[in-house]
């Protein structure tokens, strides 16, 4: 099936172990879910949560953490991918060790972020989607980073960057190896 | 002119840590609210302050809160949250007042349980925020070391737990019965109403959904009264109101005014007029998912009734500025292509609707439209509009359509006689 | 009742339904995706728009959509305003931009929902010109087919597979318009409810692949009315055959049995019938030709059939009219069952405790509707897997039940909210069976015991419910559990108890009695079930014969004996030994069957019999309900018979009596009733040979059928004289009477229009509701509300596990168990692998490992067999998977020694 940018889906494959042993997730990863299960009622609603902390650690959820997140849950993968491949930032495919969100919003439209795009296209050789060769940085666009006031914005990893002209990338980009 | 949600605000500086927020006043209205007032007394000066919600749709905040059940047999638990989800592009009020003063937040949050008698409460705030979520962790943190959240609040009897949920990614999630569902760990779809949240909402508890400016004015509200929140505005409603502006002006920003200046105030004054060299062609006052308003509408007054009047709605009240060398035709293609990918995926007319309006806008914009396909969108704006689709994401969509499609006919009209773009 | 204004028609119509449903059920066309009458409402697919008028006065009304509108008085609507049929004939639009249009290849194409709403809502020429969204499909297995682009995204199948049926390996992925159903993966989907999404899914995204096998448009079949022969619930199908090969099974809707679904093996199994190990052709063994036509046969047989003492062998999968013309054939008192001793004891019980009418049986219908349910000893999801489903219902419908009481305002139509009101809670259901079940997962109280535990267990509740019966000793846990159950099935207002045969124990029959007496109140509708073995399992059990070691003692004393052996492997129902005795015992074997089998095999004479697709019967399910099925084609062989034919021919022989004229299976069904009282009525399951409506017989084809005059053209020009049928109302054409049949005689639905299975809603009173004039079969045990009770009061002994012994038990499996069934390819393709299951501790003490074999020996039988740990099977017991073919059966419920093998 086809799905946008970085949310993987299904092809023909054979099917992996269900059942994950469940060492599979580490200490600190099963410490984290469990605070987050004790606050949700029943198991499953802590899954948006395993999730991200599983991402957090891994840098993207692989088809053995869904499985992972789904037995410690007491989920089923599907149940897991169901809610996993919906939204946005759950990445379902491996990604750079940074990942570069460009605001393609409204204001950010105005404001010409165009040319930011395309200068880091021309500087990393990847399109929206896609993970440099290095496998430092994955280029995705992104929904309005409510920084409309500072349009173009870009956001790499947990740093905002605002006001951004296309003379700052390269002194932006230096600072991530 | 007064200020009380941003006086404490300074860009650029730190929040108020909870020593300086209560030195300045703040925590008093709780106090006040729960040694020496009732929770219905709480919603009935609310719902007499006029408030109405500052998340899009404009609802009186007290009718909404007077909805869900109280006393003895009304169910338990009962949520509060606060939509701090903030994705509607061209907003970044709520940034300001998260990342500003998340106290006055936090304590409008305990008012607002109070009155409802909620015992649980949630913040969902957006992804991107990271600072204000650092911050809100810390301010919660200390707010339950003061007492002010926990068991038995301030002696009262009353007790509630607070926690910072941070979403994945989908303006679906802002909408407040999605938001439930992603809250639930399910996927945000959206939910039929009815039943409302009030009365089935977070797992299938009686639950609000307020936006965060919405209860960052209910301290102020029990602190100074009616008359004075009324007076604060100088419109029919009621209070101050987060004004932004974006696009190329010379001081984009974020302002709180009295409700109700006009459009014309907040670009050239508070805005600094247009960029040098760019007339302004068109605003969108609220947000992306509002009418556009031209030129001719700069006097309009931003509050409810007026903006609804001129056509359009006060929404968010952010407003994104199209200039004059901006194609709308692109730009209007710009907003359907985030609604179309941000659609939930639930509806038909939303699901299958905006991508054909996202590809017909992108095939005029590259100049292989034709006149047909401006008949059919024009027809989406019908078919697409309220209440034939699931929730409001998809009539929102159309709102910049049809404006676009009336006030820059023109616009549209070229790229299908030039075969291109007459922008590029 | 409201009354309500329809394009300003006033109808009264039913309060608590939603406007969609009323619209329907008047008769009023509305298209629909979204909406299902087994799933409520959710509002998604937006196609029931219709126009809402806040009173009179109001001109301009506000479209909404009818599956989301509560029905109040003086609602006022319009179905046909413009407006409305405009947006309707966009939502379709809207749904073909990315359809790709392949109805000429698509294996729904004209039994479409789509194609019906499309054509429905009078959505002609796209207009969208641009790409269309394509997907990957997936592998789901060898019994459904994905296509994902003919995807309408109406989400029925998550909330028919996940939500309904409880499969949890099939859901919607993605966002936006990239929304995706299916699996996380490729791979067999796990529910045994699957074939469902084929008829659940209004376009061709999930259909039946064995029917692409040997593919067949829905119009080209010939169908006729059946029932299921896979398991004893007697699930109504309807079964499709074009070119004397049976194509598909579908679902015959009815209220009170199987509703709108069936399971795998009822919808899959029934490939049996194109076997190519089936008997055609008459045999007469050790003779020069042994195949030979029916006048040799019947010569041959004359002398048998007088010369000899003639004893019948009863068949639980064969039809009342076969057995009861066995019967009649050999005598009364030279008539067995094919069933074992400790089977036909258990059994026999069941129809005792039934035939006293003290308390009814639960339909399907019933326990959906319960309120509180309790199985004890019975694998129902592997044995009885629709009534699985049903419990599912009863469970989820509770708690809903429940919830909505704190909640009026919510209606119950209205899926999404009341989900989102009930959130985890669920209805009373405990489940107490030898090992795990998948529906463990549904149940407030699970209980894992050795059988005779399990009905201590059962005493334990009865006792509690009823002091003055006998006190039994259980742990604490035990009591604490015993007390739970007691409980709810005393605040139930439905409570229902289930049991049955698989744990051949008859203990647990007798405490599943005790506990239905013992909770019996006036306020209340208590209800017993008992699983029985086979599709007739029930109907064998009424007439009451001896078992087959009876027959096979009498054989080892008796010489001169002719056997006649009905539909019965023997081999699957006792010992080989058992049955080896029997086959050397006695002097001739007679063998009607329709595949060849172990038993067959020892035939000196075989008579090809008519499977059910062929031929027409009578089938008794578990609750005692007699439920006729038809003949769908004539047989490519004249030589294939129904086994009660055939044993009429034989009796002419025997007596020399020939009959005046043809006996029709109504007439044997009177023979039935005047031989055995138990089946007063029986003969009524279903209209006569020879009714008609207005004068006109009822046609197996719809008028869309096609190719009539060529279909035959390569083997001759002339178009042959169709089949006759003189034993129902059935032609095999499509002429005949067009309109609404009796319910017992509905071959297919169809309505103008309405060209899918969707068409039900024609045939019901109200959606979702009983068909017009159902008349679900004869129920044969009577209720009697003035009986009196008795109470079994012997309680077993707790179960002592022996040193170095275990007890043998079967462990069902919803493929592969069953004997017919597991003739299709995908049934047998997953079926287990044998194996034998202990607890992990008894492995464990015994130094096994998940990669030993072992030898298990009863009696004189061994078999050697991979082990598996059970983590929820108690010590000293073991499991082997039963009924799979080419596998002995042992002695159940026996001590088994077991010993270690190699790696
Ligand atoms: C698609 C969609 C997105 C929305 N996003 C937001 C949002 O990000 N923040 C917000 O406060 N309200 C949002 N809303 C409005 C909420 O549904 C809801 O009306 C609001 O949170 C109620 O708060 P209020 O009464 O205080 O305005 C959105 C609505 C829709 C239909
Ligand atoms: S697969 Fe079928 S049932 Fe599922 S959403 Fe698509 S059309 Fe509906
Ligand atoms: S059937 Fe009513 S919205 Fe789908």
């Amino acid at each position: 099936m086809i799905t946008q940018n970085i949310n993987k889906k299904v092809s023909k494959q054979e099917d992996t172990k269900q059942h994950q042993p469940a060492q599979y997730l580490t200490d600190i990863e099963r410490q984290f879910i469990d605070h987050e299960i004790e606050l949700v009622p029943h198991k499953s609603a802590a899954v948006i949560e395993a999730l991200k902390i599983v991402q957090h650690h891994r840098g993207w959820i692989s088809d053995d953490s869904v499985s992972a997140i789904a037995a410690y849950l007491q989920m089923s993968p599907a149940e897991v991918d169901s809610v996993a491949t919906f939204y946005n930032l759950i990445f379902r495919k491996p990604v750079g060790r940074h990942v570069i969100l460009v605001c393609d919003s409204i204001s950010c439209y105005v404001m010409k972020y165009g040319d930011i795009y395309k200068a880091l296209q021309e500087r990393l050789h990847v399109k929206f989607g896609e993970t440099t060769s290095d496998q430092c940085f994955t280029l995705l666009p992104n929904a309005c980073l409510g920084c409309c006031d500072h349009a173009p914005a870009l956001m790499i990893d947990n740093d905002l960057y605002k006001d951004i002209t296309v003379d700052m990338l390269d002194r932006i980009l230096k600072q991530y190896t | 002119m007064e200020r009380p949600l941003t006086q404490y605000i300074h860009p650029g500086c730190p929040p108020f840590d909870i020593r300086e927020y209560e030195m300045t006043g703040g925590y008093s209205a709780l106090r006040k609210a729960l040694s020496s007032m009732t929770p219905k007394e709480v919603q009935d000066l609310v719902k007499d302050s006029g408030l109405k919600g500052r998340g899009g749709a404009g609802f009186s905040t007290g009718i909404k809160w007077s909805v869900v059940p109280m006393g003895e047999d009304a169910p338990r638990l009962k949520y509060l949250i606060a939509n701090a989800d903030e994705m509607e592009p061209g907003t970044f009020k709520d940034r300001l007042l998260l990342e500003g003063n998340p106290h006055q937040l936090i304590e409008g949050m305990i008012l607002a349980a109070f009155a409802i008698q909620a015992e649980e409460s949630f913040i969902f705030l957006r992804w991107a925020y990271k600072k204000a979520a650092q911050l809100l962790r810390k301010s919660i943190h200390e707010a339950y070391k003061a007492g002010f959240l926990g068991k038995n609040i301030l002696d009262s009897g009353f007790s509630l737990e607070m926690h910072l949920h941070t979403g994945v990614g989908r303006y679906m999630c802002g909408e407040e019965t999605a938001l439930l569902n992603a809250l639930e760990g399910k996927r945000a779809t959206p939910r039929a109403k009815p039943p409302y949240p009030q009365i089935s909402g977070l797992y299938g508890k009686p639950t609000i959904v307020n936006n965060v400016e919405t209860l960052c004015n209910i301290p102020h509200i029990v602190n100074n009264g009616v008359e004075w929140f009324k007076g604060l505005s100088n419109s029919e409603d009621s209070g101050t109101k987060l004004y932004g502006v974006s696009g190329k002006v010379n001081n984009p920003g974020c302002w709180e005014l009295p409700m109700g200046v006009t459009i014309r105030e907040l670009i050239e004054e508070h805005a600094g007029g247009m960029k040098n060299g760019y007339q302004l062609k068109g605003v969108l006052p609220g947000g992306a998912s509002t009418d556009f308003l031209t030129a001719e509408h700069l006097d309009i007054k931003m509050d409810f009734a007026s903006v609804q009047k001129a056509g359009s709605r006060l929404g968010t009240g952010t407003m994104v500025v199209m200039d004059d060398a901006t194609c709308p035709v692109g730009f209007v293609h710009n907003l359907q292509h985030f609604f179309a990918q941000e659609s939930c995926g639930w509806c038909t007319p939303c699901r299958e609707g905006l991508p054909w309006v996202e590809k017909m806008l992108l095939s005029l914009e590259q100049g292989s439209g034709t006149a047909a396909d401006m008949e059919l969108l024009e027809m989406h704006t019908h078919m697409l509009g309220p209440g034939n689709t699931f929730c409001a994401l998809a009539p929102g969509a159309m709102e910049p359509l049809q404006s676009a499609l009336k006030y820059f006919k023109d616009d549209f009209e070229k790229h299908i006689s030039l075969h291109k773009c007459p922008y590029e | 009742m409201s009354t309500i204004v329809i394009d300003n028609k006033s109808y009264e119509v039913k309060q608590g339904k939603n406007l969609l449903e009323a619209c329907l059920g008047l008769g009023i066309d509305l298209p629909y995706f979204c909406w299902h009458p087994a799933l409520g409402s959710v509002g998604a697919c937006r196609q029931c728009a219709v126009k809402v008028y806040k009173d009179e006065h109001d001109t301009h009304g506000k479209l909404m959509m009818s599956c989301m509108e509560n029905i109040k008085d003086g609602l006022r609507v319009s179905v046909a305003d413009k407006a409305a049929q405009a947006f309707r004939s966009q939502v379709i639009e809207w749904l073909m931009t990315n359809h790709p249009h392949d109805c000429p290849v698509c294996d729904e194409g004209g039994s479409c929902h789509l194609q019906d709403m499309t054509v429905m809502t009078g959505h002609d020429y796209r207009r969208y010109h641009f790409k269309k969204r394509t997907y990957n499909n997936q592998y789901l297995g060898p019994f459904i087919h994905h296509e994902m682009n003919r995807c309408i995204q109406c989400y029925r199948c998550v909330r028919y597979y996940h939500d309904y049926a409880g499969g949890k390996d099939l859901n919607v992925f993605a966002a936006h318009n990239h929304v995706y159903f299916g699996r996380e993966q490729d791979g067999v989907l796990q529910s045994p409810f699957s074939g469902n999404l084929a008829e659940i899914c209004p376009t061709g995204v999930f259909t039946d692949k064995t029917l692409r096998e040997h593919y067949t448009r829905k119009w080209d079949l010939t169908t006729a009315p059946s029932v299921c022969q896979h398991c004893s619930l007697g699930c109504n199908t309807i079964a499709g055959e074009r070119y004397g090969q049976l194509r598909c099974i579908t679902n015959r809707f009815n209220s009170q049995v199987n509703g709108y679904f069936l399971c795998d093996r009822g919808r899959f199994g029934y490939e049996f019938v194109n076997s190519e190990n089936r008997i055609t052709q008459p045999l007469i063994r050790n003779q020069a030709v042994e195949a030979v036509d029916e006048t040799t046969l019947m010569g041959h047989m004359r002398k048998l059939m007088t010369d000899h003492t003639l004893i019948g062998i009863g068949s639980p999968r064969a039809s009342i009219e076969s057995n009861v013309a066995l019967m009649q054939l050999v005598g009364k008192e030279n008539f067995y069952q094919g069933v074992s001793d400790n089977v036909r004891f258990i059994e026999k019980r069941i129809v005792e405790v039934l035939q006293t009418g003290v308390v009814k049986t639960a339909s399907l219908q019933d326990i959906q509707q319960a309120d509180a349910i309790l199985i004890l000893g019975e694998d129902i999801w592997n044995t009885a897997p629709v009534m699985a489903l049903a419990v599912r219902q009863s469970v989820l419908k509770t708690a809903a039940h429940h919830a909505l009481k704190h909640n009026t305002g919510i209606p119950t139509w209205h899926d999404a909210a009341v989900q989102e009101l009930v959130q985890e809670e669920k209805g009373f259901l405990a489940n107490c069976t030898i090992t795990a079940s998948p529906i463990d997962e549904i149940s407030s109280c699970i209980a894992h015991n050795a059988p005779d535990d399990l009905a201590r267990l059962g005493f334990a509740v009865a006792h509690q419910l009823n002091g003055s019966l006998p006190r039994v000793l259980v742990d604490e846990d035990t009591l604490a559990e015993v007390i739970d159950i007691a409980v709810f099935l005393q605040q139930a207002k439905r409570p229902v108890i289930i049991s049955g045969t698989s744990c051949y124990n008859e203990a647990l029959i007798r405490a599943a009695y005790d506990i239905a007496v013992a909770c019996k109140t006036p306020d209340k509708e208590v209800r017993l079930a008992y699983v029985m073995p086979e599709c007739n399992s029930m109907g064998l059990a009424m007439m009451q014969a001896p078992s087959f070691e009876t027959a096979v003692l009498r054989a080892t004393r008796e010489k001169n004996i002719t056997a006649i052996i009905l539909e019965n492997d023997l081999y699957r129902n006792a010992p080989a030994m058992v049955a080896d005795l029997f086959f050397n015992s006695v002097q001739h074997c007679i063998v009607l069957d329709s595949l060849n089998n172990l038993t067959t095999q020892q035939a000196d004479i075989l008579m090809p019999a008519a499977t059910f697709a062929e031929g027409d019967g009578t089938l008794v399910n578990y609750e005692g309900r007699a439920q006729r099925f038809f003949r769908v084609f004539m047989p490519g062989q004249a030589t294939i018979q129904e086994s009660w034919k055939w044993l009429l021919k034989l009796q002419a022989l025997r007596t020399g009596v020939l009959n005046e004229g043809e006996l029709h299976p109504e007439d044997v069904l009177k023979q039935a009733e005047q031989l055995l009282p138990q089946f007063a009525g029986i003969s009524a399951s279903a209209p006569h040979h020879d009714f008609r409506i207005n004068g006109q017989a009822l046609p197996r084809e719809p008028h869309r059928y096609s190719g009539r005059t060529a279909m035959l053209s390569n083997l001759a020009v002339s178009e042959p004289k169709p089949k006759q049928d003189n034993d129902s109302p059935f032609t095999f054409t499509m002429e005949g009477y067009s309109g609404m049949p009796p319910s017992p005689l509905i071959p297919f639905f169809w309505s103008p229009g309405w060209n899918s299975i969707q068409a039900v809603n024609k045939y019901q009173q109200e959606p979702g509701g009983s068909l017009k004039n159902e008349q679900a079969g004869i129920h044969l045990f009577k209720y009697n509300p003035h009986a009196v009770p008795v109470y079994f009061k012997d309680i077993p002994e707790a179960f002592m596990i022996r040193n170095d012994r275990w007890l043998l038990f079967p462990q069902y499996h919803v493929l592969g168990s069953e004997e017919l069934s597991a003739y299709s390819k995908g049934v047998r393709e997953l079926s287990p692998e044998t194996y034998v299951a202990m607890s992990a501790s008894d492995m464990a003490r015994h130094g096994l490992t998940n990669e030993h074999v072992v030898t298990i020996k009863v009696f004189e039988q061994n078999w050697d067999l991979p082990v598996k740990a059970d983590s929820s099977l108690p010590n000293g017991l073991v499991l082997i998977p039963a009924g799979l073919h080419g596998m002995a059966v042992p002695n159940w419920n026996a001590y088994v020694i077991i010993m270690k093998g190699n790696r």
